[in-house]
């Protein structure tokens, strides 16, 4: 069934006046003959909206800081927000050449458990002494320490507490005030951790840039199911050295030198594009948008880099690469193809991968007829180019923008950097889009969908009119969807498999896809007793 | 795993490492999704709304709705009244629940927003209902948001219209699993007495898959039934920390007499919820369950070979290590750590109190503790069997001991919400989970001449 009018009307239908002026915004359908179209996106949620979103907090702590595997986090406030966001995430993390096992802190959970008299009197103190407490127990390298929401009210100066503890205990440590009610949603708080990572760890490390290599940081890539790990051998066989990768598996001896990088990649644009930016201001390391999701997306990432380098080894071991890759790929892929090819899906999650993965659904044949993010901003679905016309709001306003000036020592122009003259750097900057990410809206379909924060009502009645045969989104919607006859998948989780980035990625992707559609049970809901035949994803006509 | 774990006995005296439990909000959540048609409402930041669903879904494996005031800076400087007013226009226009059972969260409660007067101020249609209750995190726990959340209900819902008591029995079942209400509500049946449970998750958080989708799935208490349950003529309040102050209320506000009791786990907690719906209703106790009982006890002596003597740790919510703990004594095994994360000296006063009529001595019991404390004394001195949540995992392989899992949160295994651990029934599937587990193990680490068809 198309995406028509009718549709988008009943949608919008039962929404009072308010929210319909409010939620008609976030709602694109693609046609390119209206021009630029204009989302709305990064703005409050609505109250009483069932929304995907979580917090500034979450953000922070859960995806960008939480995952370095050498920090302790501790989380300051009452014992909720630090509890759910421990071991949910599967940021998968080992110890290596930088960091034994013992200084490995995944498995943990760190929260002060502010009680009545805490928020009564301040927990400044509290803190403290947990500080103390976890640097005699533990001897870590350095510490987070995150807000949640009261701290901001009951007005603890955190940066206080973590500036005397640093001196108490020599070792860094950082203090976030990523209290949850801070921006509209997770993306205040990947700002202010990329500001505070930018200013106080990148570049505290003493490492020298190696010349015989080439050195890259892979940003806003979280290993969830092991996905940098697939990443890395591929870098890797084809002959690139990796300082850092933020944050999946990374640590904090890694993050301090990942100044010393030729090269930046960015696979979450959404979640550390601040980082990215204020890198190439402050040290002049340019960066790349990649993709690893997906066969055909992974292979144009790898060519793209290879290309930037200008090094015709790299370009010809790329090509390599790809050849033994595609050679065990493609014919697994090519199988279950059968099964998924002409299929549609859904896909609402985050602030990039219902972008990235249309990449890989579309390795497989099969379409996203409409996709949104949780959290992003107009850039991830427009384009960069849209930036300097965002007008900011009260609530982004509140998330300090650092001001980056050059490093005196380190800044190096970026064709430097690169090791390129300035006039091969200029004819490659004609090709390849160093420093830019076109946001989702050039790949989806004329016709196709859009919606920013879209919400659970919205979700329901897509799902009944268009019945896509895939669901992708977190687990909070996953069970409504199949509770509606839709076989879903988390894609914030993967539902515990992977990874699903790079060549062995997708092989895993496309077979936990076909399972999703084909296990047995989607044919046995309607009872034998039950006399009309349906057909499942009929279910709800 | 775990290597981080220091060595020897340290000071760890202020915060948690590892919690044991979590914060009161998602028990409140919980507790209003056992209403039927209500739509749980979060009046804070959206964050704690997010975890909390996020926590109950991966729990329940089922969907789990819930709105929020989603405060943003500036609600958190001037109130959330206006917020909160927004959202429950929103709800009944797009949602269309009957009833709105609205918690608050940290914020809110630090923030002091009046929740009693906003609803009063707030539009809400003919035959709605918003009920709130108020659940700080910085005070006890989940356990305590649930039991804060049942008490509400109650106070806003209940009443007592008849002039002579119903021959009904009130069940406030506590925070447990679906799987056990329903083998509660079977109990009942067997036994012929008309029941209220409240609340009742049975088919919201394990509800079939049909080819009916609805937003309010099938179950769940209805308004009707909660406002008749000050029409009972008793309560049954099982487990204190869930369920006493809901009792106390039904008693204070519908003269409604309550008997507390544990929570059915084990036989002993078993047997005192039939002898009271036995003397209250004075009615025989089913052959039915004489035979259940028989088939418990006829397997403990069967089996207690492969038990006995083992030494074991306990650790969950109050309602559920307090009669598990006493399961394991009548099983012939050593409580070795007893710990709660929930607040509550009676917690520890209850235990030491069976392990001394048991003769159980070395033990350490602990409420209001975390998992590195446990996790410390078992490098102290080691156990043969876990019993508890999810978390226990990670102790689980550090020190290579098998866990057999019981309770809230079990995020890495399915089935078990809708597998009852109460009643004689759950005897035997707690009998058989922690045997098998034990021989399991014993199957895996014998050597080759020591491995056994018949065990
Ligand atoms: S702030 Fe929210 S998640 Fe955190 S403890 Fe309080 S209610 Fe729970
Ligand atoms: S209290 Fe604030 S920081 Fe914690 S989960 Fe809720 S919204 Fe996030």
């Amino acid at each position: 069934m198309a995406i028509n009018h009718e549709v988008l009307d009943k949608i919008l239908l039962p929404y009072p006046d308010k929210v319909k002026k409010n939620r008609i915004k976030h709602i694109v359908r693609k046609n390119p003959e209206e021009g630029c179209q204009q989302i709305e996106a990064n703005t409050r949620t609505i109250p009483g909206i069932i929304s995907q979103r979580g917090c500034c907090y979450a953000g922070c702590k859960g995806v960008v800081v939480g995952p370095i595997k050498d920090m302790i986090t501790i989380t300051h406030g009452p014992v909720g927000c630090g509890y759910y966001s421990w071991g949910t995430r599967r940021n998968k993390a080992r110890a290596d050449e930088n960091t034994p096992p013992e200084q490995i802190y995944g498995a943990m959970c760190f929260i002060t458990d502010m009680q009545e008299p805490d928020i009564v009197f301040g927990g400044e103190k509290k803190l403290a002494k947990m500080i103390d407490e976890v640097v005699e127990i533990f001897h870590p390298r350095a510490i987070n320490i995150c807000a949640t929401c009261p701290i901001g009210l009951i007005g603890d100066d955190l940066g206080a507490v973590a500036k005397a503890a640093s001196e108490r205990h020599k070792i860094q440590v950082l203090s976030y005030n990523c209290e949850g009610y801070k921006g509209v949603s997770q993306s205040a708080g990947h700002h202010i951790a990329n500001n505070m990572l930018l200013e106080h760890v990148i570049g505290t490390g003493d490492a020298k840039s190696e010349p015989e290599k080439y050195v890259i940081n892979i940003l806003g890539e979280y290993n969830i199911g092991g996905d940098s790990w697939e990443i890395e051998r591929i870098l890797h066989d084809i002959g690139y050295t990796i300082q850092g990768v933020l944050t999946g598996d990374s640590s904090y001896e890694e993050i301090k030198n990942i100044h010393i990088a030729n090269l930046n990649l960015v696979m979450c644009h959404r979640s550390i594009n601040y980082i990215a930016e204020m890198m190439e201001e402050k040290y002049g390391t340019p960066w790349l948008k990649v993709n690893f999701i997906g066969v055909e997306a992974t292979k144009k990432s790898l060519r793209d880099l290879a290309q930037v380098t200008g090094d015709e080894t790299f370009i010809r071991k790329t090509e390599e690469v790809i050849a033994r890759e595609d050679s065990v790929v493609l014919p697994v892929l090519e199988q279950y193809r059968k099964i998924c090819a002409g299929k549609i899906a859904f896909a609402f999650v985050g602030g990039s991968r219902s972008h990235h993965y249309q990449h890989l659904l579309r390795d497989l044949g099969m379409e996203v007829v409409v996709a949104g993010y949780e959290f992003a901003h107009r850039d991830d679905y427009e384009g960069r180019q849209v930036i300097p016309t965002i007008k900011l709001d009260a609530d982004t306003k509140n998330i300090p923008e650092l001001d980056i000036k050059p490093d005196p020592e380190r800044y190096q122009e970026a064709h430097v950097h690169l090791n390129l003259s300035k006039e091969k750097y200029d004819e490659i900057c004609s090709r390849i889009p160093l420093g830019y990410y076109e946001g989702m809206y050039p790949d989806m379909k004329s016709g196709n969908l859009m919606i920013d924060d879209c919400n659970h009502y919205e979700a329901e009645i897509l799902v009944k009119r268009l019945k896509p045969d895939l669901f992708f989104a977190g687990v909070r919607d996953k069970y409504i969807a199949q509770k509606m006859g839709i076989p879903a998948k988390q894609l914030h989780s993967y539902d515990y498999s992977g990874p699903y980035a790079g060549f062995t990625g997708a092989m895993n992707f496309a077979r936990d896809v076909a399972h999703a559609m084909t296990t047995p049970a989607w044919r046995l809901i309607t009872p034998p007793w039950e006399k009309e035949t349906k057909e499942p994803g009929d279910n709800n006509a | 795993m775990l290597d981080c774990m220091p060595e020897g006995p340290v000071e760890h005296t202020i915060g948690k490492i590892n919690p044991a439990k979590t914060c009161q909000p998602i028990g409140a959540m919980y507790a209003a999704l056992g209403i039927h048609n209500c739509l749980p409402h979060s009046h804070g930041s959206q964050g704690c709304c997010a975890y909390h669903r996020m926590h109950l879904a991966r729990h329940f494996r089922d969907q789990v709705l819930a709105s929020s005031s989603s405060f943003t800076e500036g609600a958190s400087v001037f109130g959330g009244a206006a917020n909160l007013k927004t959202a429950i226009r929103n709800i009944f226009e797009i949602y269309n629940p009957e009833i709105i059972a609205v918690h608050t969260t940290c914020l809110s409660e630090t923030i002091g927003d009046d929740l009693p007067t906003i609803i009063k101020q707030s539009e809400i249609p003919e035959g709605k209902r918003v009920i709130h209750t108020n659940t700080p995190s910085y005070q006890g726990s989940h356990i305590t948001g649930f039991s804060n959340m049942v008490r509400s209900m109650i106070s806003y819902l209940a009443e007592a219209t008849e002039p002579v008591k119903k021959e009904q029995v009130n069940i406030l079942p506590g925070f447990v699993n679906p799987g056990d209400m329903r083998e509660i509500k079977r109990i009942l049946q067997e036994f012929g007495i008309p029941g209220i449970m409240l609340p009742d998750t049975t088919n919201v958080l394990d509800a079939p898959l049909t080819n009916r989708y609805s937003l309010y799935p099938e179950g769940g208490t209805t308004i009707a039934q909660i406002a008749d349950t000050g029409n009972s003529k008793q309560t049954i309040a099982l487990g204190s920390w869930a369920s006493d102050a809901a009792g106390a209320m039904l008693l204070d506000k519908c003269k409604v007499p309550c008997v507390p009791l544990r929570t059915p786990i084990g036989l002993k907690a078993t047997d005192d919820l039939i002898m009271t719906l036995h003397e209250k209703f004075s009615c025989e106790v089913p052959g039915s369950l004489a035979v259940e009982r028989g088939q418990v006890v006829d397997t403990l002596i069967d089996t207690h070979f492969h038990y006995q003597g083992k030494k074991v740790v306990i650790f969950g919510d109050p309602d559920i290590v307090i009669p598990l703990t006493e399961f394991v004594l009548t099983m012939g095994m050593i409580p070795k750590y007893v710990l709660t994360g929930t607040p509550g000296a009676r917690f520890e006063t209850e235990i030491k109190h069976m392990l001394g009529e048991y003769q159980v001595e070395g033990s350490i019991v602990k409420a209001e503790g975390d998992l590195f404390q446990l996790h410390q004394w078992i490098k102290e001195e080691p156990v043969d069997l876990l019993i508890g949540t999810t978390y226990g995992k990670y102790i689980a392989r550090a020190e290579d001991i098998p866990l057999v899992r019981v309770g809230f949160p079990i995020l890495d295994r399915a089935v078990h919400p809708l597998m009852p651990i109460v009643g004689y029934r759950g005897c035997l599937r707690l009998i058989e989970m922690i045997s098998n587990t034990l021989l399991d193990r014993r199957d895996r680490d014998v050597s080759d001449e020591d491995y056994e068809l018949v065990m």
